[in-house]
């Protein structure tokens, strides 16, 4: 069965969409990020979409769950590169991508994730009061 | 009546059809010299509408035409199943109502998404979903 990749970086986790997107795909996708969260202990997940030239209201849930799904396991979720007329098309049929963070690249997300991590260390770091 | 340039029909059986059916939009759309947006648009509507015919129809065929009317280019997706039927049509236009479970965006939503949009749909006979957008 096909799969998308889920590449490891450190205590994130890295996964580029390159194949047009069907259900079933991105249900697995789901489920295997869950696995992969909890064996490598993530603390974020980065979900590269901007390979794709269509979101449509199932994917767009998957996506939501998949966000969802990591906040409870403890890692944060970035989405990145979305293409103009995904989001233009997203918001016209009425879909709100509430509790997902974005960010315009790779590049950007990436940095992002990093910040809150490294926020988090400094506060653990902290002496307690 | 105004005649197709080209017109292509698949079945819709299971959910690998859908991809198909994208592709083949895709590969109409660049022919026809939709933009970007026009292209997701039509993709996404493609998207909703064939999982419409694939989960509420119990399967069914999708009909692509290329049209030119008055020097505009289109594609038109018809999408029609055997299936129950829609019983009211108000209700299923809404955005937000969903009898599956889903986010109940798939019909209201394409609609939004095309120029033209008509569903026929009655309770045993099937439905019936034309789309059409112009370049």
């Amino acid at each position: 069965m096909q799969r998308i990749p889920i590449l490891r970086m450190g205590k994130l986790l890295l996964v580029t969409i390159q194949v047009d997107m069907h259900d079933r795909l991105a249900t697995v996708l789901k489920d295997d990020l869950a696995n992969r969260i909890f064996e490598t202990r993530a603390r974020g997940l980065l979900i590269d979409i901007s390979a794709l030239d269509m979101v449509d209201s199932f994917i767009a849930r998957m996506l939501g769950d998949i966000a969802q799904m990591a906040r409870v396991m403890d890692a944060e979720t970035v989405l990145v590169g979305m293409q103009p007329a995904v989001a233009i098309t997203l918001v016209e049929i009425g879909v709100r991508m509430t509790g997902v963070s974005t960010a315009l690249n790779v590049e950007k997300g990436m940095s992002l994730l990093r910040t809150r991590l490294d926020k988090e260390r400094a506060d653990d770091d902290a002496p307690a009061q | 009546m105004m005649t197709p340039l080209r017109s292509e029909t698949l079945p819709l059986r299971e959910e690998a059809d859908i991809l198909l059916v994208r592709q083949l939009v895709r590969e109409h759309a660049a022919e026809l010299g939709f933009g970007a947006l026009d292209l997701t648009k039509l993709l996404t509507a493609a998207s909703e509408l064939g999982r419409n015919t694939l989960i509420h129809g119990q399967g069914g065929t999708v009909v692509l035409e290329t049209l030119v009317k008055n020097g505009r280019r289109g594609l038109r997706l018809t999408f029609e199943d055997k299936g129950p039927g829609i019983a009211d049509l108000k209700q299923a236009m809404t955005s937000g109502f969903s009898s599956k479970g889903g986010l109940g965006l798939g019909l209201g939503g394409s609609k939004r998404l095309v120029d033209e949009f008509e569903v026929v749909s009655g309770v045993g006979e099937g439905t019936r979903v034309t789309v059409t957008r112009w370049t």
